[in-house]
């Protein structure tokens, strides 16, 4: 199940119960500017990627620019 | 692009995904720091001076214009108990005789610029606009301080 979080949700998940961020805007959006310690993985690349780079033990928190 | 990227999450057995809707939008526009090529070093929340003069609406004109002066700044911002920006007190007024309430006087919403305005952006703006500052503010309207053109051009030359 997915749920939506507000900033201090994400800062409590990753302070309080280790949980990883990922960007999945493009990696050229990422690297201009992104959360403190999130990881990249671009929306097409999810299938691909998302077991290999994250820990399915632990909450995920996905963003991306804005609500657009 | 985040919700779903959440939902195939799901779908590949992650039981535990968050959808941060807002994003990396909000996250900057609270002055929240950001990492990367053009993370928060090159933003005007980096630069913000937080010791800007604040002052009440029904604060005396007189006492403001002695505070002001003695923090050596031109400038004054109107906010309420939250810090959220009602108004400016600008050089013209302090510099004038009167003695009123600020709420008189101010200078009603003044334009505002968020924590993640990029400060190549703003200088250019306030040299367009012959402004020697901007107010910043966080999404909810709230001061975290004044960003000189100075200290936005020496920060650029530096980068």
């Amino acid at each position: 199940m997915t749920r939506s979080v507000t900033r201090a949700d994400v800062q409590r998940l990753t302070a309080e119960e280790s949980a990883q961020l990922v960007e999945v805007l493009p990696v050229a959006e990422y690297e201009d500017e992104h959360l403190p310690g999130a990881i990249s993985i671009p929306l097409k690349d999810i299938a691909e990627q998302a077991r290999r780079l994250l820990d399915a033990t632990k909450p995920v928190v996905v963003y991306c620019y804005d609500y657009t | 692009m985040s919700p779903r990227a959440a939902a195939r999450l799901a779908t590949l057995g992650f039981g535990d995904v968050y959808d941060y809707v807002a994003g990396k939008a909000d996250w900057g526009s609270a002055g929240l720091p950001l990492e990367g090529a053009n993370g928060s070093e090159t933003h005007a929340g980096a630069y913000v001076r937080t010791d800007v003069p604040r002052c009440g609406l029904g604060e005396s004109l007189q006492a403001v214009r002695q505070r002001v002066t003695e923090a050596g700044f031109d400038t004054c911002f109107v906010v309420e108990e939250n810090q959220v920006v009602l108004g400016r007190i600008g050089r013209r007024v302090l510099a004038s005789d009167t003695d009123v309430l600020v709420g008189e006087v101010m200078a009603e919403g003044p334009s505002t610029v968020r924590p993640s305005a990029r400060l190549s952006e703003l200088v250019e703006r306030m040299n367009r606009q012959d402004l020697s500052g901007l107010p910043v503010t966080t999404s909810d309207g709230r001061l975290t301080g004044l960003l000189t053109r100075a200290d936005a051009e020496r920060a650029l030359a530096r980068s």
